[in-house]
Formats: C-alpha cells, sequence, structure tokens
C-alpha cells in the first residue's frame, strides 16, 4: 500500500522555540493517523506544515505524492483540511459557504452548487443551509468546516482537533462523520488531545510532544504501555492516604499516584471492575473510610505519564498558575 | 484555464462572498448608504445654511468635497474586512485550496468598489434632491463619477496594506480614523485651501484629497469663475493629476498589500 503522507526530519522553528523538533510520520493510504499531544506539542504546526500553509525550516514532507512545499500548488487540488477555528464565514449561509469552497475548487458553478446541497444533506443540516452561519450551534459549525474539506472529495484530508470545544453529543455525532468518510477509504490523519478519540478513531497513534514523535503504535499497543483503565478514589482523612497506597499496591499494574491536596490515589489496573471491588475490599478490611471511588479511563496525563514520567506539559503550567 | 482566468474567476468568487457579506451586515450597509445621505444633508444644511459662496451656492461647492471624504472613509471598510478575517480562520481555509492567491486582495478591493459605487449613487440622488446640479456635459460627468471610483479602488489597496501590517481590528480602526481626518480635512473640501494659514496652505494644496476634490468639481461643472483656482500645480492640472495619484497608488500599494498579505497568513 503507498503512503499517502510522509514526513521527514521536519523543523519549524519560532525564534528560540522549536515547534517541530525533527518529526517524521508515515501514514498508509486509507488508513487514520492520530497525533495526539497537549497544546503546544507541535501538532498542529505539523497540520500546517503539510497543509502547504507553512513552510518547514528543515526536513521534507510530501502528501498523495506531492511535495508540500515544491507543489504546493499541485497538491491543494488533493487535500482537505478542517481546523480547529471552524473556517466558516458567519456572514453566509451554509449552503453559500459550501458553494463559494466548490467554486474556489473550480468545479464549476452548477456541480458547485448540487455538491453543496449533497454534503449539507450528508451532514445533516438541510434545515439550516439558508440560514446564516452566525446562528449555528459549534457542532453545526463544525460539521459545516468538515463538509467544507470534503467539497472536491479529496484522498487525504486534514483534521486539526476537529472536536475541541465541542459538547458529548456534538462530539460523538462528529465521531460518525469521520468513521463514515474512512470507511469510504479517504485517507485521514487527524489531532487530538483525547486519548478516547484517538482510540475511537484512529488505526495508529503517534505521541507528540516537544515537536517530536515520542512513541507511535496502535490504541492497543499505547494502552498496553499506559496500562489500562484506573482506579481512582478519595479518602476522608489524610492520615489514611498512605495506608491506602500501601494496600492498594499489590493490585496495581503500573505506578500508584498519590495526590495529596485531593486526598487521592489512583492506580492502574487490568482487572477493571473486579479490580474495584477487590480494592474496596482492601480498604475496608484496614478500616479506611472512603468518600468516592470509581473506575476511569486512561486519559493524555497518563499516558504522558507513562512514557515520560511527567504529565503533560501544558497541564503542568495550568497547575503551577 | 490559465493562471489569468483562474485569479480573474477567484477574485470574483470573492468579491460575490463580500457582496453578500455587505448585504446581510447592517452596520457594513449603514456606513455605505445611511452615512452618506447623512454626510450631504448635514454638510448642506448646516453650512449651507451658514456659508456663501460669490457666484455659486456652498451646497454645490460642497458636494464633490462630501463624494471624495465618504469614499476616502469608506475604502477604509478593505482594510477593517481584512483584520476581522485575519482573525478568524477563513484564510487557512482559502490557503489550502487551490485557488489564485491573489483573488483574495482583488476580490476584497472589487467588491469594496462597488460599495463605493451604491455609496457614490446615493450620495448623488441625495444631492439632486438637495439642490446639487451638475453643470457639464453627461460625458465630463461621467468621467468625474470614474475617477472617483478610481480613486476610490486605489485607497482600498492603501488601507489593506495598511490593515496588513497592523493585524488587529481594533489598532486598525484608530490608525485609519487617525490618518484620515487630516487627510479629508487638511484639504479644500470644505474650505477654500488658498486662504488656509502658513504650512497648512501647501499641505492642503499638494494633498490628494484636494487634487480629487478640485477635478470633481470640473467635471461635475460645481465651479465659479469667481473662485479662482489655487495656483499650485496639481490643483490647476485636477484631472490628470488626479488619475495620475490613482495609478500612483495602485503600483506602490498593490505589490506591498500582496506581500503583506503572504507574510501575515503564513505564520
Amino acid at each position: 500500500m503507498p503512503d499517502a503522507i510522509v514526513a521527514e526530519g521536519l523543523v519549524k522553528k519560532y525564534g528560540d522555540v522549536a515547534a517541530l523538533d525533527g518529526m517524521d510520520l508515515t501514514v498508509p493510504e486509507g488508513t487514520v493517523f492520530g497525533l495526539l499531544g497537549p497544546n503546544g506539542a507541535g501538532k498542529t504546526t505539523a497540520v500546517r506544515i503539510l497543509t502547504t500553509l507553512l513552510k518547514p525550516d528543515a526536513g521534507h514532507a510530501a502528501v498523495a505524492g506531492f511535495d508540500v512545499v515544491r507543489d504546493a500548488d499541485r497538491l491543494r487540488a488533493h487535500i482537505g483540511a478542517s481546523g480547529q477555528y471552524a473556517a466558516v464565514d458567519d456572514h453566509l449561509t451554509g449552503a453559500e459557504n459550501l458553494e463559494m469552497v466548490g467554486r474556489l475548487y473550480h468545479l464549476g458553478v452548477k456541480r458547485s452548487r448540487r455538491r453543496a446541497r449533497e454534503l449539507l444533506d450528508h451532514f445533516d443540516l438541510t434545515e439550516a443551509a439558508d440560514r446564516p452561519v452566525r446562528g449555528y450551534s459549534g457542532g453545526m459549525r463544525r460539521r459545516l468546516d468538515l463538509a467544507g474539506a470534503l467539497v472536491a472529495n479529496p484522498p487525504v484530508l486534514f483534521l486539526d482537533e476537529p472536536t475541541t470545544g465541542l459538547d458529548p453529543r456534538a462530539r460523538i455525532g462528529l465521531w460518525d462523520v469521520i468513521s463514515g468518510l474512512v470507511a469510504e477509504g479517504t485517507t485521514v490523519l487527524l489531532t487530538t488531545q483525547y486519548l478516547e478519540e484517538a482510540d475511537r478513531l484512529a488505526d495508529r497513534i503517534a505521541v507528540v510532544e516537544h515537536g517530536r514523535v515520542i512513541a507511535l503504535g496502535t490504541a492497543d499497543e499505547l494502552k498496553d504501555q499506559v496500562g489500562g483503565d484506573r482506579i481512582q478514589l478519595s479518602v476522608t482523612n489524610a492520615a489514611n492516604l498512605e495506608t491506602a497506597a500501601r494496600t492498594l499496591a499489590p493490585l496495581a499494574a503500573g505506578d500508584v499516584q498519590i495526590d495529596a491536596a485531593a486526598l487521592q490515589v489512583t492506580i492502574p489496573v487490568t482487572g477493571g471492575a473486579t479490580s474495584l471491588t477487590e480494592a474496596l475490599g482492601r480498604l475496608a478490611a484496614e478500616r479506611i473510610t472512603v468518600r468516592d471511588a470509581g473506575l476511569r479511563r486512561p486519559t493524555l496525563d497518563d499516558v504522558f505519564l507513562s512514557l515520560t514520567g511527567h504529565e503533560a506539559d501544558d497541564k503542568i503550567e495550568e497547575t503551577v498558575r | 484555464m490559465n493562471t489569468l482566468q483562474l485569479a480573474v474567476a477567484d477574485g470574483v468568487t470573492i468579491a460575490r462572498r463580500n457582496a453578500l457579506k455587505i448585504r446581510r451586515a447592517p452596520d457594513l450597509l449603514g456606513g455605505v448608504i445611511m452615512l452618506p445621505i447623512v454626510f450631504v444633508l448635514l454638510f448642506t444644511y448646516v453650512f449651507g445654511s451658514m456659508i456663501s459662496l460669490p457666484g455659486m451656492s456652498y451646497g454645490e461647492y460642497l458636494l464633490p468635497g462630501i463624494f471624495v471624504m465618504t469614499i476616502v472613509q469608506s475604502a477604509q471598510i478593505t482594510g477593517y474586512t481584512l483584520t476581522q478575517d485575519l482573525q478568524k480562520g477563513i484564510f487557512d481555509r482559502f490557503r489550502t485550496l487551490p485557488m489564485s492567491p491573489s483573488a483574495v486582495l482583488t476580490g476584497q478591493t472589487i467588491s469594496d468598489v462597488i460599495m463605493n459605487l451604491t455609496s457614490v449613487v446615493t450620495m448623488a440622488l441625495v444631492g439632486l434632491l438637495v439642490g446639487w446640479r451638475i453643470h457639464s456635459s453627461p460625458f465630463e460627468a461621467a468621467l468625474g463619477f470614474l475617477m472617483l471610483l478610481l480613486f476610490a479602488y486605489a485607497f482600498s489597496w492603501v488601507t489593506a496594506t495598511v490593515a496588513l501590517a497592523l493585524r488587529t481590528p481594533e489598532v486598525f480602526n484608530n490608525v485609519a480614523t487617525i490618518m484620515s481626518l487630516p487627510l479629508i480635512f487638511l484639504s479644500n473640501a470644505f474650505v477654500d485651501s488658498a486662504r488656509l494659514p502658513g504650512p497648512l496652505k501647501p499641505i492642503a494644496e499638494w494633498n490628494p484629497v484636494s487634487t480629487l476634490v478640485q477635478a470633481a468639481r470640473e467635471l461635475f461643472g460645481n465651479t465659479s469663475p469667481a473662485i479662482p483656482v489655487s495656483s499650485a500645480w496639481p490643483l490647476q492640472h485636477a484631472v490628470p493629476v488626479s488619475l495620475l495619484w490613482s495609478v500612483l497608488l495602485l503600483v506602490i500599494f498593490v505589490p506591498l498589500a500582496t506581500r503583506l498579505y503572504k507574510r501575515a497568513v503564513s505564520q
């Protein structure tokens, strides 16, 4: 299978800061590739280079067989991009927005109009088609923006944090739409801060930090490294925190985390609900009162913690601030 | 399609988008139609009732000045719209499309000149209602309107350049207002520049706005032998110098705006 996206040693610097510091990527045709990382990891910079919006300072990349710098003009006819900030025009209606994009792809007036209606139908926007976009909800705008990226049926699609800022229902709706596209054979590169999203959509995931790929694999491979679900529980008495952590250590599939401020203990487990029952039983035997307890899926922070020994960077800054 | 055809087709698509935006945005529409009407009525009745000129009414003397004032101000919409679009993701979308890169600016300036045409027609009609008359041949009058629109188009590129250098709508608005007020009022638009004191006189006489106002007065026949034209060279040859100004602005600011646009969107 030929590769739809190949990037080697991409570097992009802003002053002294390297947004990209030697990033390599390979995405086979017809697959979905997830770039997973916190804000400022370089995900958006990578997408901007691959979609010809930025020139790399070093390294090279090709998309659909076209060099992103040398053949930028020809490449643009073969890609679609949908960004973090929905690139739609507020004063235009949904239909007018898509028609404009069709014309700028040089589909001609009639085909642009027909394609706009098709996409509005497909994205469940028919009713809102002739209303100005400024009245759309966040989810509707994202769907329209995504539709804009699909006007010319591009074989390669770039989605930069497609669901950031959406409510859970709109997010799941958008996931279904993206899954549908993939089923039709489109190659997709998507960036996300959510492990769950990468897990749900991507065939392969690259974890990005400081402009480089620090881990690469399928969602399952990454989760094996990260260690499955977490038990997260808090105790009522600070004096019990250490004892609780010690009591639970034998159940842990990885490092036990203690958050003294929140009186919270987090342990990675492999047994799911069974592990949770077991944990509560052991604590009861030690007469430790638990305020609340639950099982949760691993997050981006857990991935970073197990890969690098620290949480995702922007998270740390937020805590400090 | 070859490159030039593509550029034209894409420019038309963008111009169409902006025209739709103007129709939908009440603030822009107000600036295009309501404000010019208010200008004509206010200046004609407030100043017109106080000031009398030898050989002609002040209202007739004034209207070409109001035309020019309005197009100088309306041309700022080009810059303002660009700064607003820069804040959103729409230019990113454009730049991932296989469209002509120059189309964003040509489309924007073309739609703005159409808007300016609307303003000028509105002002001319209201002017006719309140007593303004064209005393020249239809050919000269048509040339007068064309000259105004050409200048408006050229000045749009100036505001586009300023906007792309400054990039934020608020900063642009402040700078544009500070720049345009002296341009408009240090001129012969409302007063006889020959009677201005000291250093203000040569500044006003060489101000391109004065040249354009004088040219418009000549082409619409709003002059009086009792009001002598200043002896300053640009005012003595107002029509050709006005055209020259427009061409000069285009030659300088089209490439400059284009370069700044590329810089602004590739970060």
